[in-house]
């Protein structure tokens, strides 16, 4: 297995479901059963992408895999020198790993789309947008250079838009496409301007080289602080696409889409992108960048999780969960558990999937209703759904044996020694707090759709359990939450393949002074250091997270279950009523229930304020820009009625002239146009005789 | 006066003249005709006089029997067409055939 | 001036002559024997330079066939019972100048050129070199004719049956 044949094998996996958006969009139409042609293009994408990682983790462990060729030449520009702009590729750890993740989630989506999408008018249609979203998400994940991830980048943002507004004719699903456009493009702005910054600075848009460059300790101007700003600026980029506060409210409104699409992109691919991106620059952010990082992944962990705590749509409750999480992800690079952050982007990707698969499931047998207070009891009628989902709220909330406990638990121990090592012992607090929230809200929603009695007789008469096409993706998607498939210990990942043979250390480019003090590398560290695994972390820090990792086992098993004896204590028990204690905390429990206000301030603030600007500017446009409009159209209308006159005797006359002069010529020529063969003939004899006197030798 | 190429030149250039003449000056269709045979057979002269005056071998004799199976072959093909021509225009003046002008 | 001149300008009258009447008759069916006469006078030439083979074709060929075939075009296309199968001529002044103009010029450059000219003997049969040449040098052009006539038998039957 040579380099070469990796690189191929990538670009081959990048633009298979390419090919399949081609062509179920093109055929969709003439051919009823053409998705199947997109299935298996992602089949044989998943079986690609597996030899992919399978190659890069047997041969070329150590080593990252780049090939690029140059895309356009600029030539000599003047300030920039020459300009040259590369594409290519990119195969190390994360990347085989994560466009294995993105290939698997789709694949299980496809499939469990076929019977969910079944009777839809658009449905092949559907397939092929699940394509193009595949091919933008394998774009972002294997590029090497950050211009083509942000071109992929727009090319999600297109694609989720499509899927969000899937079925357009509703005026929410319009409305919430729109609303995650407009809102990613915020975040987008700031990635581009990020981006900017790099290029002007190092003339090249390459990770390798830009990482390489502030090695050597060439920052933008100069100066640390502006290595902070675009540092923040790309992880604007991050804030759009996974849903941080303040950028969050895109997410839940985009629930408006067909379910397997939450699956799909709001749970494991899309918003997983700003992560990763993350996960990407993370070598080249400073204290300061990493600090705003984990405050914004802080908030965005605990606020969506007080609003999941209240909500009564189901997938409502999911999306809450998947911002929270996703804030987790981002605080856990925030305090430099690097590989914790990624670890849980993975794992949660696999049971974050299963949930809202499971949610399709159930939301396809009770047609289309989506309001937990309409349901319960379905234990019975689907127990395939109800075992998958309990495991998966299991892993979510954290408890051992499952994936989540393994990650979750790493992130909460990197917090800790964060916390002990800084002082900053507020990010471990929340994290803690937002592990029992989670756990609580999860098992709420296990607890009333699914035990209990049917509070809605109707519907749940009619509820079934799904056909094996939706079945079968939800019990893999949760046996791949089992710990045995990241680690051999149920309570450690430390001994696992995918924590400590997998995912590298990160290599932190950033110059010392700019760094946490704990990520200097100090001589300790150096002893464990070798050429193919730097370590750049110091020792303290090394022992700080063992040390952390007791306490935070215990106290995150403690939380778990509390906050899952709560939830039975509350929802299944009844021994406390919750219905009293919101009406206790009336104030408290409606900031919740309406999202801490969210859609309203920006609605006040920014839409308004828009609107207001617009009508201000179009007074403007209406008064002052018209004014002048109008004054130059008199002056124009004046010349014109001149000009009119002139075109009119003088151009016309010479224009009439020219019109008689060819047709007097036409009248005579049109003579030599007999139509008999002869008259020619004697027209090409008395022509050869002229041209023979021309040319005449004699 | 010896007979040289120059006579048999002129000849054939007569020949061509006459042919030229009888195409361009003739009605029926098939008066053209026989004025392009004696073009064509102007043509043979000049091929075979250079032939025997020039230093070819034969080439030149060869190239005057292809053109009289091209001959034929324009005969027959183009007796055919006056017969379609005559089925259509009860009569075959190519100078009344003026159809294609408009 | 010998025996071979004096049979060249008899041929050559012959010629010229019986043309000149193809062409200025009116009568389609005398303007068809004079043919006749143009044709023997060409052969005649033919033989002159040496060319004995291509004088046979030219009689067979010519007179046998293609004129055959004017005169069986001429019998179809007329009435028959009518007495004088007659044509028009048109635009015969402008025709007779142009003519005349590119006689006198094409005769003027092949009167005022040197000709460079090597009078080889007469072969004594030329039948067996063009024979050779036939099925060697030139057997794809040979072959090419043969597709030819049968492409235009084909073809002139199809037409003429319409």
């Amino acid at each position: 297995m040579s380099e070469n044949f990796l690189i191929q094998l990538s670009v081959i996996v990048l633009f298979l479901p390419l090919l399949g958006f081609i062509v179920t969009l093109m055929l969709g139409k003439k051919i009823p059963k053409i998705f199947f042609f997109e299935v298996f293009v992602l089949f044989t994408g998943l079986v690609l992408s597996a030899i992919l990682l399978f190659g890069k983790l047997t041969y070329f462990s150590d080593s990252r895999i780049v090939s690029e060729f140059k895309w356009i030449d600029m030539g000599n520009v003047p300030v920039f020198g020459s300009i040259n702009i590369y594409l290519g590729m990119l195969i190390d750890d994360i990347s085989a790993l994560m466009i294995v993740v993105v290939y698997i989630i789709s694949f299980l989506v496809h499939f469990f789309s076929i019977d969910y999408m079944k009777g839809d008018i658009r449905y092949n249609r559907y397939f092929a947008y699940l394509g193009l979203f595949t091919f933008s998400m394998s774009g972002i994940v294997l590029t090497h250079n950050i211009l083509m991830m942000y071109i992929f980048w727009e090319l999600v943002g297109i694609s989720s838009y499509l899927l969000i507004g899937f079925w357009y004719e509703k005026k929410s699903a319009s409305d919430a496409g729109k609303k995650a456009f407009i809102v990613n493009r915020i975040g987008d702005l700031g990635m581009l301007a990020g981006l900017l910054l790099l290029f002007i600075t190092y003339n090249t848009f390459s990770f390798e080289q830009i990482f390489g460059e502030i090695a050597k300790g060439n920052l933008p101007f100069n100066s640390e602080f502006w290595l902070t700003v675009t540092g923040v600026l790309i992880f604007c980029g991050a804030i759009g696409k996974s849903a941080q506060f303040p950028l969050h409210v895109w997410l839940p409104d985009a629930m408006e889409g067909p379910t397997p699409v939450s699956a799909l992109i709001h749970a494991a691919t899309m918003v997983a992108a700003g992560v990763y991106l993350v996960v990407r620059v993370f070598g080249i952010l400073t204290a300061d960048a990493m600090l705003v990082i984990a405050i914004i992944g802080m908030l965005s962990a605990f606020i969506p999780a007080t609003i999941a705590l209240t909500q009564n749509d189901i997938k409502r409750v999911l999306a809450y969960s998947t911002v929270s999480q996703l804030g987790y992800m981002i605080m856990a690079l925030g305090v430099g558990a690097y590989k914790f952050a990624f670890f849980h982007l993975v794992t949660h990707a696999f049971f974050k999937a299963c949930l809202f698969l499971g949610s399709g499931s159930v939301i396809h047998a009770m047609h289309h209703e989506q309001d937990i207070r309409n349901m319960g009891g379905l234990r019975k009628k689907m127990p395939i759904t109800y075992a998958t989902f309990l495991f998966s709220s299991i892993a979510i909330s954290g408890i051992p044996l499952t994936s989540g406990f393994l990650s979750k638990d790493g992130i909460l121990s990197g917090a800790y020694a964060f916390g002990s090592l800084t002082g900053h012992w507020l990010f471990p607090f929340i994290g803690f707090l937002v592990a029992m929230m989670t756990a609580f809200y999860m098992f709420r929603l296990v607890i009333l759709t699914f035990h209990g009695e049917p509070r809605n007789k109707d519907k749940y008469d009619h509820a079934h359990e799904s056909k094996f096409s939706m079945a079968m993706p939800l019990v893999v998607l949760s046996v791949l939450s089992l710990f045995f498939w990241y680690t051999p210990n149920p309570l450690s990942p430390d001994a696992g393949w995918f924590y400590s043979k997998w995912i590298k250390d990160p290599v932190i480019y950033t110059p010392e002074s700019a760094r946490w003090d704990f990520m200097k590398t100090d001589e300790a560290a150096l002893t464990h250091s070798s050429a193919e695994h730097p370590v750049m972390y110091s020792e303290t820090y090394t022992e700080a997270l063992h040390h952390s990792h007791g306490p935070a086992v215990i106290l995150s098993l403690l939380v778990a279950i509390s906050g899952i004896l709560l939830a039975f204590t509350m929802y299944q028990w009844k021994k406390i009523s919750a219905d009293k204690i919101a009406e206790k905390f009336k104030p408290l429990y409606n900031f919740s229930y309406n999202k801490w206000y969210f859609d309203e301030l920006y609605d006040k603030t920014f839409v308004a304020g828009t609107l207001a600007l617009s009508s201000l500017v179009a007074w403007f446009d209406r008064v002052i820009i018209d004014g002048i409009v109008d004054g130059s159209a008199t002056v124009t209308k004046a010349v014109s009625t001149f000009t009119g006159k002139f075109d009119n005797v003088v151009v016309d006359g010479l224009v009439n002239f020219m019109a008689y002069l060819s047709a007097f010529i036409g009248l005579i020529f049109r003579r030599f146009q007999t139509g008999k063969v002869q008259t020619y003939i004697i027209m090409g004899i008395f022509s050869i005789v002229i041209l023979l006197f021309l040319f005449k030798s004699f | 006066m010896e007979v040289t190429l120059t006579h048999f030149l002129i000849l054939s250039t007569l020949l061509f003249s006459l042919g030229i003449y009888g195409i361009v000056t003739r009605k029926n269709a098939i008066m053209v005709l026989m004025g392009l045979e004696l073009i064509l057979n102007a043509s043979n002269i000049n091929f075979i006089a250079f032939s025997r005056f020039g230093n070819f071998g034969l080439q030149g004799q060869l190239f005057a029997l292809f053109v009289i199976v091209l001959a034929a072959a324009e005969a027959a093909i183009a007796l055919a067409i006056v017969l379609n021509v005559y089925k259509t225009f009860v009569n075959v003046n190519v100078d009344e055939i003026d159809e294609l002008r408009d | 001036m010998n025996i071979y001149d004096i049979i060249f300008y008899l041929f050559a009258a012959v010629t010229l002559l019986s043309a000149f009447f193809v062409v200025t008759t009116r009568n389609i069916v005398r303007a068809a024997f004079f043919l006749l006469f143009t044709f023997f006078g060409v052969a005649g030439i033919y033989v002159l330079l040496g060319a004995d083979f291509v004088a046979i074709v030219q009689l067979i060929v010519y007179v046998g066939g293609i004129l055959i075939l004017l005169i069986f075009g001429v019998m179809i296309t007329n009435k028959i019972t009518q007495v004088d199968i007659k044509t028009g001529t048109i635009h015969t002044l402008p025709a007779a100048i142009g003519v005349g103009l590119f006689t006198g010029v094409i005769g003027a450059v092949i009167l005022n050129t040197e000709w460079f000219e090597i009078k080889t003997d007469i072969p004594v049969s030329t039948l067996s070199t063009l024979g050779r040449m036939l099925i060697n040098e030139y057997v794809l052009v040979f072959e090419l004719l043969g597709i030819l006539l049968l492409v235009a038998l084909i073809g002139a039957a199809s037409m003429a049956r319409k």
